[in-house]
């Protein structure tokens, strides 16, 4: 039994969780790899017609910073934000359904893959602009703050946000009025084309967390019990209304930026070298080695998650579009002046 | 004596009017949050938050850092988070540094969503000219976010209307954008007392008159009032609409007055190209009302330059009661 054999020297994630909750965060890993996967092939078969942004590699930043997150916690995400949507227990049907463009997906075909949202979740929203998540990500946190409701707010941003003002602004802000944020930054490398060396004065992003007096910690984000470590130790710090903190994950999207990147800025060398970092190997790995899974069951979780996305996409494309003239519903709240 | 002050109408600048508002709303909501530069113990750069802060402490009425983009992003996650923010820009020109958190974000969300979720947001801009502050201190710029899907766009005109809007746009479920002009925040009017809404989105004629419309909005219907009494005198009877709200436009009281007296007149301070007031003929041009038209529309509206420093120039530049007289003459003696 796990709880016979408690191994002081394991891994924080392994000392941290249970074991129904590391199978969890694995099946939410492998729900997000073959999500993408699933996009992608979608995309293939003419079935989306917008771009996408695949978080392929980057699974283990997305769930192990959501570790000790509830409902009532808040996250905002950004334009690569499909993995944080699952992390935050979205249903995958409704995902793939706005994808898709249709009536039954989350913004009723709306808003697409860039502004998947599940309020009731928590989930205030992934954002088409880079660095839009941040002041509003310190905005939900002011709410939780004066209303007291407890709640956490945790800003995924990219390397590429943290040359927007609006990243400056924020954290100034959250630092200044003690906030309960916690700012995960996902540095894949690469804002588009450009590289964290070419585009940023700073060899770490965590190191602007000096600027605002706030604690930055850079993280191996390939490493699940990692990003967790320093993730849940910020949000607790935020719970504790000790204020917002800055914990970046190091990680790498195997995809290009979006269907219309060429590649042309990295070579094949460092994208197979990633690739052989992969997180869900490390994640099973280690589930593995602490025996909390068996290899099949590992690979029990990703059979049943590639089921799960099948269906997704099944649902999806039964589903109804929208009605053209219900084009302009939404705009206005019913009922107001409009 | 008591006797007296019962028969007098109450009198409010138009800021304290402003003021009465966010004091009845913060008393009555705690939701209610004041943001902006300089609003707390400075009173805020035009003394319309005054006071507040004293009442209701530095957590409600809140001084933001010099960070517009920032700031306004944080009203709109409070708001989307249970908080009602008033944002307050210290001037309406430093929305340009938070066009992004206004457009991108407050103004879309809900529609991106699929309606899942709402932004009760108000946000104050001290818009206008003639305070001597040259170009970037001084702009109208209403009509920017008038042409986008997801706001509401106000403008009182006086202090009655400027604590009943701020009021209902406090109501409203969604983003409400509130332009008042500096030259009026010193004007006196009745203001009711206590608790009261004027209504988004409906005009209010200022005065009835047979001849001719003039449609003006803002500080333009006070000079819109001024001319018209001149031209009374002259046997020219104008009707004087206040717009009050941009968007959504009234378009019911317009085509109401214009089919009645056959001549319009736009006076608005924004930029003309483009302004409000195209908004208004084209209201009119593509609507029944076209027919009972008797002359061309007439735009009056600000030069098609920035606003500049030297009085005398920046007068010049946008509408004045002589400009309104001019247009209205060569009108109602059917000279255009």
């Amino acid at each position: 039994m796990a709880d016979t054999l408690v191994e002081t020297n394991a891994p924080y994630a392994i000392r941290t969780y249970s074991p129904e909750q590391l199978k969890d965060a694995l099946r939410k890993m492998f729900l997000i790899r073959k999500f993408e996967e699933g996009a992608e092939d979608s995309y293939m078969r003419g079935l989306i017609h917008g771009t996408m942004h695949l978080s392929i590699g980057q699974e283990a930043s997305a769930v192990g910073s959501c570790m000790s997150l509830t409902d009532a916690d808040k996250i905002t995400s950004t334009h690569r934000g499909h993995g944080h949507c699952v992390a935050k227990n979205a249903d995958l049907g409704k995902m793939f359904a706005e994808f898709f463009g249709k009536e039954t997906g989350y913004c009723k075909g709306r808003g697409g893959s860039m502004h998947i949202a599940d309020p009731s979740k928590g989930n205030l929203g992934a954002n088409g602009i880079v660095g839009g998540g941040l002041p509003i990500a310190v905005g939900a946190a002011l709410s939780a703050k004066r209303l007291g409701t407890g709640a956490v707010t945790i800003c995924f941003f990219g390397d590429g946000a943290n040359n927007e003002g609006a990243f400056h602004e924020s954290l100034n802000m959250a630092a200044v009025w003690k906030l309960p944020v916690v700012f995960v930054c996902e540095n894949n490398k690469y804002g588009m084309s450009t590289s964290t060396a070419r585009s940023t004065a700073v060899k770490n992003i965590a190191e602007r967390a000096a600027a605002y007096s706030m604690p930055g910690v850079t993280v191996d984000g390939n490493d699940f019990s990692a990003v967790t470590e320093a993730v849940d130790a910020a949000v607790a710090r935020a719970r504790a209304g000790e204020g917002p903190s800055l914990v970046e994950n190091l990680t790498y999207r195997w995809r290009g930026h979006s269907k219309s990147d060429r590649n042309r800025y990295r070579t094949k060398e460092e994208i197979s070298e990633w690739m052989e970092r992969d997180p869900i190997v490390a994640m099973s790995n280690l589930l593995v080695a602490h025996k909390i899974l068996s290899e099949a069951e590992v690979a029990g979780l990703e059979e049943q998650a590639t089921q799960v996305i099948k269906d997704a996409i099944e649902f999806a494309a039964a589903s109804p579009d929208p009605r053209i003239e219900d084009a302009t519903r939404d705009v206005y709240t019913e009922g107001a002046a409009a | 004596m008591n006797a007296m002050t019962k028969t007098e109408l109450r009198e409010l600048s138009y800021a304290e009017a402003i003021r009465e508002a966010m004091d009845i709303a913060l008393a009555s909501d705690e939701r209610v949050v004041l943001m902006g530069e300089d609003i707390g113990v400075y009173g805020g750069a035009f003394q319309v938050t005054g006071d507040l802060v004293e009442k209701y402490g530095t957590d409600r009425v809140m001084d933001t850092p010099i960070s517009e983009l920032g700031g306004a992003g944080v009203a709109v996650g409070a708001a989307l988070t249970g908080l009602k923010p008033i944002f307050e820009f210290q001037f309406s020109d430093f929305a340009a540094l938070a066009m992004e958190q206004i457009v991108n974000q407050a103004a879309k969300v809900r529609y991106m969503l699929g309606g899942s979720v709402s932004v009760p947001l108000v946000m104050r801009f001290p818009a206008g000219s003639g305070t001597g502050a040259a170009a970037q201190h001084s702009q109208s710029i209403e009509a920017w976010l008038g042409h986008v899907p997801g706001l509401k766009v106000l403008q009182p005109s006086t202090p009655e209307d400027a604590k009943g809007m701020l009021l209902a746009a406090l109501e409203d479920p969604d983003p409400v954008m509130i332009f008042e002009h500096k030259i009026l925040y010193k004007m006196k009017g009745h203001v009711p007392e206590g608790y009261y809404t004027t209504p988004i989105g409906k005009a209010a004629i200022r005065r009835p008159g047979k001849d001719l419309t003039i449609v003006a909005t803002s500080m333009m219907v006070h000079k819109a009032m001024a001319a018209a009494e001149t031209l009374a005198a002259e046997g020219i009877d104008a009707e004087v609409i206040d717009l009050r709200t941009v968007r959504p436009m009234d378009r019911e009281t317009v085509l109401a007055s214009v089919r009645k007296t056959g001549r319009l007149v736009c006076v608005y301070e924004g930029v003309k190209t483009l302004g409000v007031g195209a908004e208004v003929s084209a209201m009119v041009a593509e609507s029944d009302a076209f027919d009972f038209l008797d002359a061309p529309i007439v735009r009056l509206g600000g030069a098609e330059c920035p606003i500049p420093y030297n009085p005398e120039l920046e007068k010049a530049v946008v509408p004045q009661v002589p400009d309104i007289l001019d247009a209205a003459r060569n009108l109602a003696k059917g000279r255009i």
